[in-house]
């Protein structure tokens, strides 16, 4: 291979491929896409060093567009695929984007795990409240009464509160986002990607084909209070909960060792009580 | 103490059943495990068989181990010694002592019945153990060095092993399990010695192992080069992963413990596109929940290893029993045209170097790998050679060129199908491992049909070269050229040869074929060897014949199932009969019995 290697310019147009997104026009993921290229950017990640995981859904064909390494898994399987990527290779940059059935419904039993695990990585959800890529179902984070094809007489269950789960479940970073304030979201895709340990960001991204939220979302965002102690997990959790607002912002940020640092200790403590070769392991069973 | 004079005494004569029964959760296991590996290490050949309850504490566990101065294949028939704990143990294996067979039993538990058919040992092992030593669970030490005393065992190795088990709890613990064997040897050197049993020290000079097949398989997979394995608790294969939990970060490796299989086999998915050879293990339950992952793993050319140490299902089914019945789902499983690799561990020894073979498949051909163990194999113990990894070249995936990296395509067509497979890290090589059907680059082309038609026959076409492997990959037993044939897979392969063996010396033409691929099938191996022969019988431990069916698509005759699904696996009795039974209405020009098979 070569030894030259061509001077990066750093823009966001170094990660755009020659792929078209398949999205509608007018889709939030336009504007996650958008962001996470110009995040990119500032902080010089350089492609072939990035991993994009994803599962299934509108949001999942986001690796296509973007140039680097990418993973287009299973539905809900985004987590599990990104943590082996991440342990094989702790270097790599690694993020995780879905959407909110992939997450939430289908995926929801690996969040918990990823959570408390704390691998270094970032794992954007673009919550539109529907499944957009089979026609507009309700989704776990839709209201009640939201009428949709599987709900024809309005939905009957509570949306979960995905930014109050993760605080619980112990992400060290929760964050919240709206696909058209391209500013803040690429901000705060910087700040989760600067995070070490496992961040979360619930990015409001409305789908314009089949729950069209552009008019009833921008009158209730709202910037986080710029006194709120992020590291302060009781009053995070009382500002997820509180749903007169969409916070924009970060909830909650602590440091915590990461799994990769976990894994390195274990290492160190194991080959210092014995020899790294397989004849010692063969020596056990004589 | 044991004699090392050895003169005029034929090694290979001596061979005897050892059974140790009693309550579950008391030591049985442990007792059963001493005595094996103080058998091992006087130089006997050994093969271990256990059950064990599913319940944690209480129930009836038991464990038996064959100890001989020949190679062994199977785990034997009758019972030479039963050491019964208790009067349940004795209840259930007494029907399985030979006439002339020796019952060793603690008479503060019960009395049997007198029989004059078997040779009795009756020892207070439970107040020699609270009055001699204080401790009531020192009974199985105690038994262990009626063992050594009665039978003539190196009475050092046990006070070593004891040493080995105990240090770790301290001093005292030490002295009174040292104290315990010798109460058992001193109590039975006063009764006379009414058996002839003499074991002494065995003809086994070279260095060994004591292994089971689990143990085998996990070294096997180091050796490979595995260093990531992500698994979810599952008897029988939770041992791979305590195992390799233990030793993979020595070599710098990790074991994560996932939420369920389904991440596990992520977790293996994304370690292998990240570099690195990952393995996961489980058994039925788990590989059910595995098999979307399968589909994953095909569609974006991953190598990956995935061990199903079966045991009986459906569902939950019997976690602790033995069964070859997850074949159907090892190939098929997962929706779509879906091709992988099947492979089948037929011994302890192979263990080790056919997850060696499993791991290099998988990375030559970019393709996941199913290799089938099951509850018998996994959890017995035998004696191998100390593994020798070099006996298997190691393969590493094909990495792309200068060349191919200027215009990589991950999913290039090539005269063997398999494609480059470039790493996160290398510089220009990034592409989307894709789960849609893509094109060459790995761009999804959903709509697509032609393009689908060439990735599913380039998918496919893999098999090809795998088969000039599977069909090196079949051990011939018996007579090359027989009139009755068997053909059988996985962990049955010793006591197939065994049977074939005995049947042979009563006059019968029979060989067997045993092939360690199962998909693709070794057919080229399997025509030359049906060709000759009057009657093929397949035995398996299952209910429908699995293996049978995947037979009789590719071979237009009648094979002969034997097939045993009560959670056990065969004695060598059970083939051989069915060889009788199948070369006598060979010979009476009648046709072998076929049950029409609808299933």
């Amino acid at each position: 291979m070569s030894t030259q290697i061509a001077e990066q310019p750093w823009s966001p147009s170094t990660y755009k491929t020659d792929e078209h997104p398949i999205w509608c026009p007018g889709c939030g993921d336009f504007g996650v896409l958008d962001s996470l290229y110009k995040s990119l950017a500032g902080l010089k990640v350089p492609p072939k060093d990035l991993v994009v995981v994803s599962g299934i859904g509108c949001s999942g064909r986001t690796p296509g567009f973007i140039k680097s390494y990418g993973f287009h898994s299973l539905h809900g399987r985004v987590l599990p695929v990104a943590l082996g990527v991440k342990l094989a290779n702790p270097s790599l940059h690694v993020f995780g984007v879905g959407g909110d059935g992939d997450g939430f419904a289908i995926g929801g039993g690996h969040i918990p795990h990823a959570a408390r695990r704390n691998p270094d990585m970032v794992y954007i959800v673009m919550d539109n409240s529907t499944y957009g890529l089979t026609k507009g179902q309700y989704s776990p984070t839709s209201q009640v009464g939201h009428q949709a094809g599987s709900t024809p007489y309005g939905n009957i269950e509570q949306p979960l509160n995905p930014l109050a789960m993760l605080i619980a479940y112990g992400a060290t970073f929760v964050g919240q986002g709206y696909s058209g304030k391209p500013k803040e979201l690429t901000d705060l895709i910087t700040k989760a990607a600067e995070h070490k340990g496992f961040a979360f960001l619930n990015v409001i991204s409305p789908c314009i084909t089949f729950h069209n939220t552009y008019k009833v979302i921008p009158p209730r965002l709202k910037e986080m209070p710029a006194d709120h102690d992020a590291t302060n997990r009781a009053k995070a959790f009382e500002l997820a909960l509180q749903t007169e607002h969409l916070l924009l912002g970060v909830f909650y940020q602590v440091q915590q060792p990461t799994f990769e640092e976990g894994v390195a200790s274990v290492i160190k403590k194991a080959q210092a009580a014995s020899p790294p070769r397989l004849e010692a392991i063969f020596a056990e069973f004589s | 103490m044991s004699s090392n004079s050895n003169a005029n005494r034929d090694l290979s004569a001596v061979d005897y059943v050892f059974r140790v029964g009693g309550e579950g959760g008391e030591g049985v296991i442990s007792t059963g495990e001493m005595l094996t590996v103080a058998l091992a290490r006087a130089g006997f050949e050994i093969y271990t068989f256990r059950t064990y309850p599913a319940e944690i504490k209480g129930g009836h566990a038991n464990y038996q181990v064959r100890a001989s101065g020949k190679l062994l294949l199977s785990y034997g028939a009758a019972v030479d010694v039963l050491l019964a704990f208790n009067e349940e143990a004795y209840q259930k294996h007494i029907k399985d002592v030979r006439p002339g067979g020796v019952v060793i039993y603690d008479s503060d538990s019960f009395t049997p019945p007198v029989n004059n058919a078997l040779i009795y040992y009756a020892v207070p092992m439970t107040s020699l153990a609270t009055e001699k030593i204080g401790v009531k669970l020192t009974k199985n030490i105690i038994a262990l060095g009626i063992c050594a005393q009665l039978f003539d065992l190196p009475f050092e190795t046990f006070q070593d092993l004891l040493k080995e088990k105990f240090t770790r709890k301290g001093e005292t613990v030490v002295q009174k399990n040292l104290q315990a064997l010798q109460v058992g040897a001193d109590y039975i050197k006063q009764q006379p010695k009414r058996d002839p049993i003499r074991m002494g020290r065995g003809p086994r000079q070279a260095k060994e192992l004591v292994l089971s097949g689990n143990e085998s398989l996990a070294l096997g997979a180091i050796a490979a080069g595995c260093r990531i394995y992500a698994g979810y608790p599952i008897t029988p294969a939770t041992d791979i992963m305590e195992f390799l939990a233990r030793e993979l970060p020595k070599l710098g490796g990790y074991v994560v413990q996932t939420e369920d299989e389904i991440s596990a086999m992520g977790v293996v998915l994304g370690a292998s596109f990240a570099g690195k050879k990952a393995m996961t293990g489980t058994s039925g339950p788990g590989f059910s929940l595995m098999t979307e992952m399968m589909g994953l793993a095909v569609v974006a050319e991953l190598p990956a290893v995935v061990v199903n140490v079966q045991r009986v299902g459906p569902s939950t089914g019997m976690p602790t029993k033995t069964e070859q019945g997850d074949l159907y789902l090892a190939m098929y499983g997962g929706h779509g045209n879906c091709p992988r690799i099947v492979m089948a561990l037929t011994s302890v020894e192979d263990c080790f170097y056919g997850i060696m073979r499993a791991f290099n498949i998988a990375e030559q051909f970019q393709m996941p790998v199913v290799v089938l163990s099951d509850a018998s194999l996994g959890h017995r113990k035998a004696t191998v050679p100390v593994p020798d990894p070099s006996k298997v070249t190691v393969i590493e995936r094909r990495k792309p060129s200068a060349d191919q990296m200027a215009n990589y395509k991950r999913y290039q067509f090539t005269p063997d199908h398999v494609s480059p497979m470039s790493i996160p890290g290398m510089e220009g090589g990034g592409y989307v491992a894709e789960g849609l059907e893509h094109n060459e680059s790995g761009y999804p082309a959903a709509s697509n049909h032609e393009n689908h038609l060439r990735l599913t026959q380039k998918r496919y076409g893999k098999f090809v070269a795998v088969e000039a492997i599977s069909n090196d990959l079949v051990r011939l037993y018996g007579d090359p050229h027989p009139e009755i044939g068997v053909i059988g897979w996985g962990a049955t392969e010793g006591v197939i040869r065994e049977a074939v063996e005995l049947a042979q010396a009563k006059g019968y033409s029979v060989g067997a074929l045993h092939p360690k691929i199962l998909y693709p099938l070794p057919l080229a191996k399997l025509s030359e060897f049906i060709k000759g022969t009057k009657a093929v019988i397949i035995p398996e431990v299952n209910y429908t014949g699995q293996f049978a069916t995947s037979l009789r698509k590719r071979f237009a005759i009648d094979f002969v199932q034997l097939n045993k699904c009560i959670g056990l696996p065969f004695t060598p009795k059970e083939i051989l009969d069915k060889i009788e039974e199948v070369a006598t209405n060979v010979h009476a020009n009648r046709r072998a019995a076929v049950v029409p098979v609808h299933l």
